[in-house]
């Protein structure tokens, strides 16, 4: 294979990977801001709560890596279900403000209690023997874990979107999103709906803390290290939307990887001037409300 | 009646006595206990802790006093503030720890003013110490590892092209230009160089390293912090499986920091690291080091370079308490009195040249193995002994000044 080609296989390869990541991670994100106005900055803290929960299970319980995910994702989605419900409920009608305190806060707490349980100390995963070393397609070898996360992502969207845009409870979620209260008159419990995608979004949070740690190391500051990055995705995609996300996701973790590989010296310079061409275009997003 | 009042005037005199003997001396501690590098600075106050339990007895009638403060995150603007508060609100007559060479870089022209030492316990960019007449590093220069791995590349491991890469902040820069000095002066050429973003945030390392794998040198020499860094660049590194494409991973120890070794797997096995302490050192000293540090820590902690360098900055200050009767009021007295300062230590012989307040210590070529045992370890293929600054002995750049 000529050496460009090569080359550009590389970052589509990497970049798809590091945008199953993105994605997975801030769905959720996206979509309780969008049905709700709800800025959730504990969003990482879900997240990194899910890394935790799957360190735990392989390493002191020896549960298998893929069980882990799961069993992080449906634990982390129930535990939120009982801080929507008891705490953030309460601040929905809040300010802008009061509710970045009260999530900002409530990342450092969970910063702070991880830290003092788990230490401070990078923990890694043990990966069973299929998910180490690498695939060959053919033409060339990818990393095994990449192929997996790519293949994980590729399958959470297409469930999303059957879920999203051919089901009723997916219809309500999207009626919710574009007006709220005309979907409240027509009789949609949209408090309920928002426990139940809240839930989701924070268990797919969880999963993708899991899937990053073998990506990019797990420790107690994985909550607030990597939000810039969900939030810019977040931004980039517009409020809500699932079709956004994933193309935000795609579009910043490509351009990043590229970025990395081709001109190194620029640093994280480019996710940045994308999110700023992107805004400047399109204020809401690329499939936001304007 | 008499005899208890005389026995009450002989307890006051006593106890007035005492105090006017026995000083306390203040010492305030700047490491970062917050933050993606939170470890290392854990790294550092466990040594200090378990330095000061075991001997306290040793500087009696006098004491220390410790002040801890959280240097926050590698660009130094939260240990300049913390730093100076302890100089002024607390009167600190000594301020250590400073892991990031950020930290110790913002805050020379503030102890220089404030005539307060600065000890350093790990902050490497070489020409720190020439920031302030007041700053004594008990630590390492980036230059003391990297400088030497330049040679042995060439001519040992057989690096005949190499890449270089490092996270992009003064001693990352640092590391790699006096990798590239010895390497360059063997005969060795480097055919691309990565500079692999902040260390605030750990990136995905994947791009930097399919770079180096299509670029196919013979090493790379990367240069990370220990923290997280150094697991997330071992994962990529075999991932991608750059040893079996013929990449030797080589670099300072920075690389494989003991405490986080184990969790490194069989990706690290065979990187050649220079450094000055490994856990797996043959000394006496470092066994009793290790065997206090379990004690203390429990079997599952593992004390690293950084903690080793700790214990000796402990070590070097509480010889000075001792050398000054505990009056440490003078800045510059306590520097003079730690110029020559000499002791066998965790790392084995370390002295601080009186010429430029740096340490000079042995460095060792180690490689990571797997022991009998199924745990990963280092093995010594060769020591440098007494190895000083070079970036200072050659003046480059701002090492001349």
């Amino acid at each position: 294979m000529p050496q460009y080609a090569n080359i550009a296989v590389s970052i589509l390869f990497d970049g798809l990977a590091y945008a199953m990541f993105l994605f997975i991670t801030s769905v959720g994100l996206s979509v309780t801001m969008g049905l709700m106005n709800f800025v959730n900055l504990a969003h990482g803290a879900f997240a990194m709560i899910g890394g935790y929960v799957v360190v735990s299970l392989t390493r002191s319980y020896g549960v298998g890596f893929v069980p882990s995910l799961i069993i992080a994702a449906v634990l982390v989605a129930l535990i939120s279900v009982r801080f929507e419900r008891r705490l953030y409920r309460r601040f929905y009608r809040a300010t802008d403000l009061e509710q970045v305190l009260l999530t900002i806060g409530l990342a450092f707490m969970a910063i702070a209690t991880f830290t003092y349980f788990y230490g401070p100390i990078p923990k890694s995963v043990p990966l069973p023997d299929w998910l180490q070393g690498s695939v060959n397609l053919g033409f060339r070898s990818f990393p095994a874990y990449r192929v997996f996360m790519i293949a994980v992502g590729a399958a959470l969207i297409a469930v999303l979107w059957y879920g999203f845009e051919r089901t009723n409870v997916g219809a309500m979620v999207r009626a919710a999103v574009d007006n709220r209260r005309m979907a409240e008159s027509i009789g949609i419990n949209v408090d309920r709906l928002f426990t139940l995608t809240f839930a989701l979004g924070s268990g797919l949070a969880a999963l993708g803390g899991g899937l990053a740690i073998q990506l990019l190391g797990l420790n107690p500051n994985f909550a607030l290290l990597y939000l810039v990055l969900f939030l810019i995705v977040v931004a980039v995609g517009g409020l809500g939307s699932l079709k956004g996300t994933l193309l935000a996701a795609l579009v910043l973790g490509i351009i990043d990887t590229g970025g990395k590989y081709l001109l190194a010296d620029a640093g994280g310079f480019f996710i940045y001037a994308v999110t700023v061409i992107v805004l400047l275009l399109k204020p809401a997003g690329f499939y936001g409300r304007e | 009646m008499r005899i208890l009042r005389w026995l009450g005037l002989t307890a006051l005199a006593l106890a007035v006595g005492g105090t006017a003997q026995a000083a306390s001396v203040k010492v305030g501690v700047v490491l970062p206990f917050s933050g993606a590098n939170a470890d290392l600075g854990h790294q550092i106050d466990k040594a200090f802790d378990l330095y000061v339990k075991l001997h306290a007895k040793d500087i009696a009638p006098n004491k220390v006093e410790i002040i801890k403060r959280d240097e926050g995150p590698p660009t130094g603007a939260v240990a300049k503030r913390v730093t100076t508060e302890l100089i002024t609100n607390d009167k600190v007559q000594l301020v250590t720890g400073f892991v990031f060479s950020p930290s110790a870089i913002a805050l020379a022209p503030v102890i220089t003013q404030a005539k307060v030492p600065m000890v350093i316990a790990n902050a490497g960019t070489a020409w720190i110490t020439n920031l302030s007449p007041y700053i004594v590093r008990l630590s390492f220069s980036m230059w003391d590892p990297a400088y030497p791995m330049g040679g042995y590349a060439y001519n040992k491991i057989g690096c005949k092209t190499a890449a270089v890469a490092y996270t992009d902040f003064p001693p990352g820069k640092d590391s790699i230009e006096a990798f590239e000095t010895g390497y360059k002066k063997a005969g060795g050429k480097v055919t691309l160089t990565i500079p692999m973003g902040s260390p605030v945030q750990v990136p995905d390392f994947t791009p930097f390293l399919q770079r180096v794998k299509d670029a196919h040198p013979d090493c790379l020499y990367a240069f990370v912090p220990s923290g997280a860094h150094a697991t997330g660049i071992m994962k990529a590194y075999g991932e991608l499986g750059l040893r079996k494409a013929g990449i030797k991973l080589i670099g300072p120890m920075d690389l494989i920091p003991d405490n986080k070794l184990q969790d490194m797997g069989d990706a690290a096995i065979g990187t050649i690291v220079m450094g000055h302490y490994a856990v797996d050192l043959d000394s006496p000293a470092n066994k009793k080091f290790k065997e206090e540090w379990h004690k203390a820590y429990g079997a599952d902690s593992y004390p690293d370079f950084m903690s080793a360098a700790g214990w000796d900055t402990m070590h070097a200050i509480f010889d000075t308490i001792n050398k000054l009767h505990g009056n440490l009021s003078d800045g510059m007295k306590v520097v003079d009195a730690m110029k020559g300062w000499s002791a066998v230590g965790p790392r084995g012989p370390v002295k601080i040249d009186p010429a430029t307040r740096d340490i000079v210590q042995n460095e060792h070529v180690m490689e990571v193995y797997r022991k009998p045992d199924g745990k990963l370890g280092e093995r010594i293929l060769d020591t440098v002994k007494d190895v000083k600054d070079e970036c200072k002995v050659l003046k480059i750049g701002r090492c001349g000044k």
